[in-house]
Order: structure tokens, then sequence, then C-alpha cells
């Protein structure tokens, strides 16, 4: 449990947990913004730094082993590029007086602290660790959500504390059920809590009781996925925060919550006697895909907007992963890793167009490739690639995923496309009200930051285009572990 | 092991769900406090029961947490913040009284028949244990979405934690229990203590969850 490898696997969540510290002393914001963006920037590099390590044998709390590691990268990266994003934002939000610097310091810290939760709970091989770290990371979110303390982001906090503790609490019954089920084969103690340990002996495990754990931690992780009928704190939550932090919701928190439930998927599969988690997974997804399609055509608000087609997005990636099989897993992947790009590139979008407009009310935004043409045709981008139109690598995602079910469930494949389309429809009809036409509201340059949202959508296309072949084998071995 | 210890565990799991019935009913903020602490209290005589039972010393540290944390600083403190507020005359039911009973009995059997059946392989003991822990945590749910105020609504979920740290200590030699039990205190103390009840009040001179809700999720 010594050497290298496992001290740059630390540094993947010690360098957010320190710059956390730091933060919350910075008293200059500026100062307090370029530390964010540098510490961002190390945990980036120890993550990517991993790929060249030998992976470490995994520990009693630590593993990292195919599938955390394209969770890392991307997580590190999204949290890179937000910081940055992060800058020009609370700049322009000072300047308004919308925050003042004093709860910039407090911002900053934990903008670095759901880093930590984050990364903790991704790269944990312990099943309580990892419920220990996503319970951090919901915390700092609920915070945030409520910085600007008016009436909306009061109760979008209350509303996702008390959804976000709900899910929690179910998923540590979960938890407590898995040790039980694996007290009789692997014996009391730690071993019952380690992930890989669990696996190992899973066979050999109650299937009942598994199956009755799989249950909660669907629902409790599932909550903090966002799967209908369990996702009313999302929107709100979106749309009432800072826009940074909708981004890393939308783009990190959700994949997080994910990865938890993929962990305990593979757990269950390990199992030939349980019940199979898919046909679970798959209904869920299947409801919120088209749940929140048609929620799409009733939004006010261009966040809440948003937030409802990242809805819709976790949808399809959980029913991806719940069909199965090397296809439908390699889709779900490639389509997780694309949402995240996408969706928070949106949001940077999205964010400087609200502060430049200053509302957030869709009926009040019109014309901006006239007036503001960079973030205008920004938007237009990645609004075609969040709606899964070529050359986008979204369209790549889920054509295959299409594909996939119609070869093995062609009934299922119905009501999929017919989501997609629906939401694709909302999503244009919106756009074409937001990017076109007459511009109103103000017409003021934007002091906007445009790299981060423009490499994300540069990589989007890159893998609607051009997929490397060591990526591609990458993904096809994780696909492959996930059964 | 004997059986007059798992008797005295039985009794005290039982005790625990009864007391999670009394929360049910209390319709006045005080009441709801008082019978919350003793909910706390016995949570912390049956971990220490488990602790002596299972030989395991950690385990007196989370009964410890029960006591001081939740049995006796919480309900102190939101007397003060009732107080302050002023709201401790207020009365509130969402869903009668009858109704809110019967839907928890039938929590409880449901806990019964699907914790009962799956554990038949652990032993009698850590099986009741499960059953009675499901039932605080479904009563607690219950707790929370019968009733419309920011206190009640924080002290629902803190029963239901009191069922998930039950569970934890049942399922012997379960690692991080303290940990969890450590973890779960600082959400509770973060929102209890911190600024969520203190800013309602600032925004909207009321702690009724129902008087945010005329905000329904649009901006109009």
């Amino acid at each position: 449990m010594t050497g290298f490898g496992v001290d740059l696997l630390t540094l993947v969540f010690l360098i957010p947990l320190f710059a956390a510290v730091i933060l919350a002393m910075v008293s200059n914001y500026r100062l307090g913004a370029l530390i964010n963006v540098l510490a961002a920037l190390a945990t980036l590099i120890a993550a990517g730094s991993l790929f060249f390590i030998e992976s470490p044998a995994p520990g009693d709390y630590l593993l990292v082993d195919d599938l955390n590691i394209v969770f890392i990268l991307l997580n590190t990266f999204v949290g890179l590029t937000t910081s940055i994003f992060s800058m020009t934002y609370i700049a322009h939000e000072l300047e308004i007086g919308r925050l003042t610097p004093r709860h910039m310091r407090f911002y900053h810290a934990m903008y670095q602290l759901l880093m930590f939760g984050m990364n903790l709970s991704l790269v944990a091989n312990n099943i309580g660790l990892m419920w220990v770290a996503i319970e951090l990371a919901t915390l700092s979110t609920v915070v945030m959500v409520g910085t600007y303390r008016t009436h909306e982001a009061l109760e979008a906090a209350w509303k996702y504390f008390i959804l976000g503790s709900v899910g929690i609490a179910l998923a540590l019954f979960g938890t407590i059920l898995v040790y039980m089920a694996a007290r009789p084969a692997v014996g009391e103690g730690m071993d019952g809590m380690v992930w890989t340990v669990l696996v190992a002996h899973a066979h050999d495990f109650d299937p009942a009781l598994l199956d009755v754990a799989f249950v909660f931690l669907l629902l409790g992780y599932g909550t903090k996925v966002g799967l209908a009928p369990l996702h009313a704190w999302l929107p709100d939550a979106h749309a009432e925060g800072p826009t940074p932090i909708s981004a890393v919701l939308s783009g990190l928190l959700l994949n997080v919550a994910l990865y938890a439930v993929l962990r305990f998927k593979i757990l269950l599969a390990a199992n030939a006697e349980a019940i199979a988690p898919g046909p679970l997974m798959a209904s869920m997804g299947m409801v919120s895909l088209v749940f929140a399609a048609f929620m799409l055509y009733r939004r006010r608000d261009i966040k809440r907007m948003f937030a409802y087609s990242s809805i819709e997005h976790m949808g399809i990636i959980v029913f991806a992963f719940g069909m199965g099989g090397p296809l439908a897993n390699f889709a779900g992947l490639l389509h997780m890793v694309m949402h995240s790009l996408t969706k928070s590139g949106i949001f940077y979008a999205v964010g400087h167009i609200a502060q430049v407009k200053g509302t957030q009310n869709l009926a009040d935004i019109r014309g901006l490739t006239v007036s503001h043409p960079a973030l205008g045709w920004g938007l237009i981008t990645g609004v075609v690639a969040i709606a899964g139109l070529p050359p986008m690598g979204v369209f790549m995602s889920e054509f295959l995923i299409v594909t996939s079910t119609f070869a093995r469930q062609p009934l299922l494949a119905l009501p999929l496309v017919f989501g997609l389309l629906v939401a694709l429809g909302a999503l244009l009809l919106r756009t074409s009200h937001l990017a076109f036409g007459e511009p109103q509201g103000s017409r003021d340059p934007a002091r906007a930051s445009y790299i981060p949202m423009y490499v994300h959508f540069a990589l989007v296309l890159t893998a609607g285009v051009y997929l490397p072949a060591p990526l591609v084998a990458w993904f096809q071995s994780v696909a492959g572990l996930l059964g | 092991m004997t059986s007059f210890t798992f008797d005295v565990a039985h009794f005290l799991a039982g005790g625990l769900v009864l007391v999670s019935f009394m929360l049910l009913y209390q319709d006045r903020l005080y009441a709801v406090l008082n019978i919350f602490a003793l909910h706390a209290f016995v949570l912390a005589l049956s971990v220490a029961w488990q602790a002596y039972v299972q030989g395991a010393p950690h385990l007196y540290v989370t009964a410890g947490i029960a006591l001081v944390f939740k049995a006796t600083i919480i309900p102190l403190a939101l007397h003060r913040i009732i107080r302050r507020l002023g709201i401790h005359r207020q009365i509130e039911t969402v869903v009668g009284v009858g109704l809110t009973m019967l839907v928890g009995i039938a929590l409880v059997a449901l806990s019964m028949v699907v914790m009962l059946r799956v554990t038949q392989a652990a032993n009698p003991l850590a099986r009741e244990d499960m059953a009675f822990a499901l039932s605080v945590v479904l009563l607690g749910l219950l707790m929370m979405t019968t009733r419309r105020n920011a206190v009640s609504q924080v002290i629902g979920f803190t029963s239901l934690e009191d069922g998930l740290v039950l569970a934890a200590t049942g399922a012997k030699g379960m690692p991080l229990v303290v940990e969890i039990s450590v973890a779960f205190s600082i959400l509770i103390a973060f929102i209890v203590i911190g600024i969520f009840l203190f800013r309602i009040r600032e925004r909207f001179d009321t702690v009724d969850v129902q008087a945010l809700d005329h905000f329904r999720g649009e901006r109009q």
C-alpha cells in the first residue's frame, strides 16, 4: 500500500483538500480565483499521470482501475475549465453587487471541497468511504446553491438538502445491507466493505439480501443522478445557484453518483442468483428520458431548461448501462463523457448570456447571434451537440445506443427514439428563439471567457468525427468490465 | 447469546419504533422536540447494549454521540430557535393523525415482511434489528412528508438517521460505524445550527415550508 503510485493517487484528492484550506484563508478574491485554477490544474496533472504509472494494488480504501480513471480524468478536466470560467463569471457578479468579496472566500473553498469529495468518492475502494465522500460533495453543493440568498435560491437549496439527504440515507441503508450480505462470506471487519474483496466473493452472497440492497442503492444514489421520479431537486438547484456550480453539478456530480450505481451493478452481476440490475436501470432511465423530454417544452428559464436536458441525458446513459453488453456499455460511457463536456460548455455560454442580458427568462432573450455573435453561435453549437445532431460526438453515442437497442430489443427502441425526437424539437424551438430575430435587451459587449466553452465543443466535435483507436480500445475494455 | 441479552436488545429496538410512532402524532413543536430527545436516548441505550453484547468498545463512542449530541444539544438548540422565532404555539397537521398512524403501521408491516424474509441466514438479533431499523427509517420518511414545518422536517430526518445508526450497529463488526455517525452529526449540525433556519427566518418570517411553495419552480 506504499510507493509512488499510491502517492499520486492520494494527490488527486489531497490537492483539492489543501487548496480548500488555503482558499478559506485567502481574502483577496482575485488571488483566490487564481489559486482555484492552479489547484484544479495540479489535480488534473496528477490525474493524468495516473495513466503512466503502473496501477497500484487495490488497498482497503483506495483503488484505481480502468473504470474510475475515465471518471477521474473527466472530473478533473471539467473541474479545471469550470474554474477558468468561474474567474470571469464571479468578477462580473462582484461588479454588479450580487456577491461580495466575503462570499468569494467561502465560494472558492467550497468549490475545492466539492472537488475533494468527488475525487475521493471516485478513487474509493471502500463502499463506506465512497458514501461519506458523496455526502460531503452533496453538502458543499447545497451550500453553494444557496449562495445568492434569494427567496428562490433558499428554496432550491432546502429542497436539494431534503431530497439529497433522503437519497443519501437510503444509500447508506443499502450499503449496510451489502455488508450484511457479505459478512457470512468474507468475515467481519473491514473486508466486508472493500469493493474488490466484495466482487471477488459476490457469488457466495445471499442473493435475496443483495437484491434488497441494490434497490436501496439505486433509489438512494439514483436521487443524486437525477432519475425521475426523484429528480425534483435538480432543476431548482441548477437554476438558482451560481452558473459554475450548475456546470459542475450537471457535468460531474451526476456522473459521480452514477459511478456509485455502476460499482454496485458490477457487484450484483457477479452473483448469478441475484436479480439482474439491468432492467431496473433501463426502465428508470427510459422514464427519465421521456418525462424530461416533454418537460423541456414548458420551460421559461434558460438554466432550468438545460437542467431538464441533463435529466434527459442521464436517463439515456442509465438506460444504456441498463441494457448492458459491450456495445451499449461503450455507447453509455461515450455518451457520459460527451454529455459532461457539452453540458458544461453550454452552461458556460448560458452563464455569460444571463449576465450580459441581466435575466434568465427565455422570453426576454432574443437575437443573440446579432447582439453577441460569439456567445450566440457558441450556444447554437452546444445545442446542436446536445440535441444529438451530426457531426457532434453526442450524435455518435446516441446513434450507437439506438442501434444496439434496435438489435436486441426493437420495441424498447421506439420510446427511446420518440423521447430523443421530442427533446430535439423542444431544444431547437427554444434555441431558434434565443439565437435569431431582432435582439432584445442589453447589447453591451460581453466580457466572457470563451476558451473553456470552445475547447469543450471542439473536443465533442473531434469525438464525433474521429475517435482515436487507443481511446476506443480503452473504452471497450471498460465496457467489458461493466458486463 | 443468552436469551436475556437478546430480549433486552429486542426491547430497546422495539422501543425505538414505538417512539417513532409517538413522533408521528405530536402536533406541538416543543412536544416534538421532547419526544425526539427520548428517541435519541433510546437509541443511545440500544447502541450501548449492542456495544456490550458484541464486545465492541468503539460502539460506545456512537452511543455517546447519540446521547450528547442528539439527545441533548440538538433539542436544546432547536428549543432556542423555536423560541426566538416565536413559533412555539404553532400547531401543524397536514394529514390526519389517524391516517398517518395507519400508514405508519403499514410501513412497519412492510419492513417486517421484507427484512425478515431476506435475512434468514443472519443471526436472530441482527434480523430483528434490521427489521426495526427499516421501520424507523420509513417512519422518519413518513414524518418528513407529512410535516410542513422546517423544524419538524429536520426532526424527521434525524429520527430517520437514528434508524440507520441502529442498522449499522446491528450489523455485527461493521467498520466505519463511528465515522459514519460523525459524518451524519456534521450533516445535521450544519443544517440545524447553521444557516438555513436563520436565513429562512430572515427572508420569509416563517419556517413553514409551505410558505415557500408559492414559488412553484418557474419564474413568472
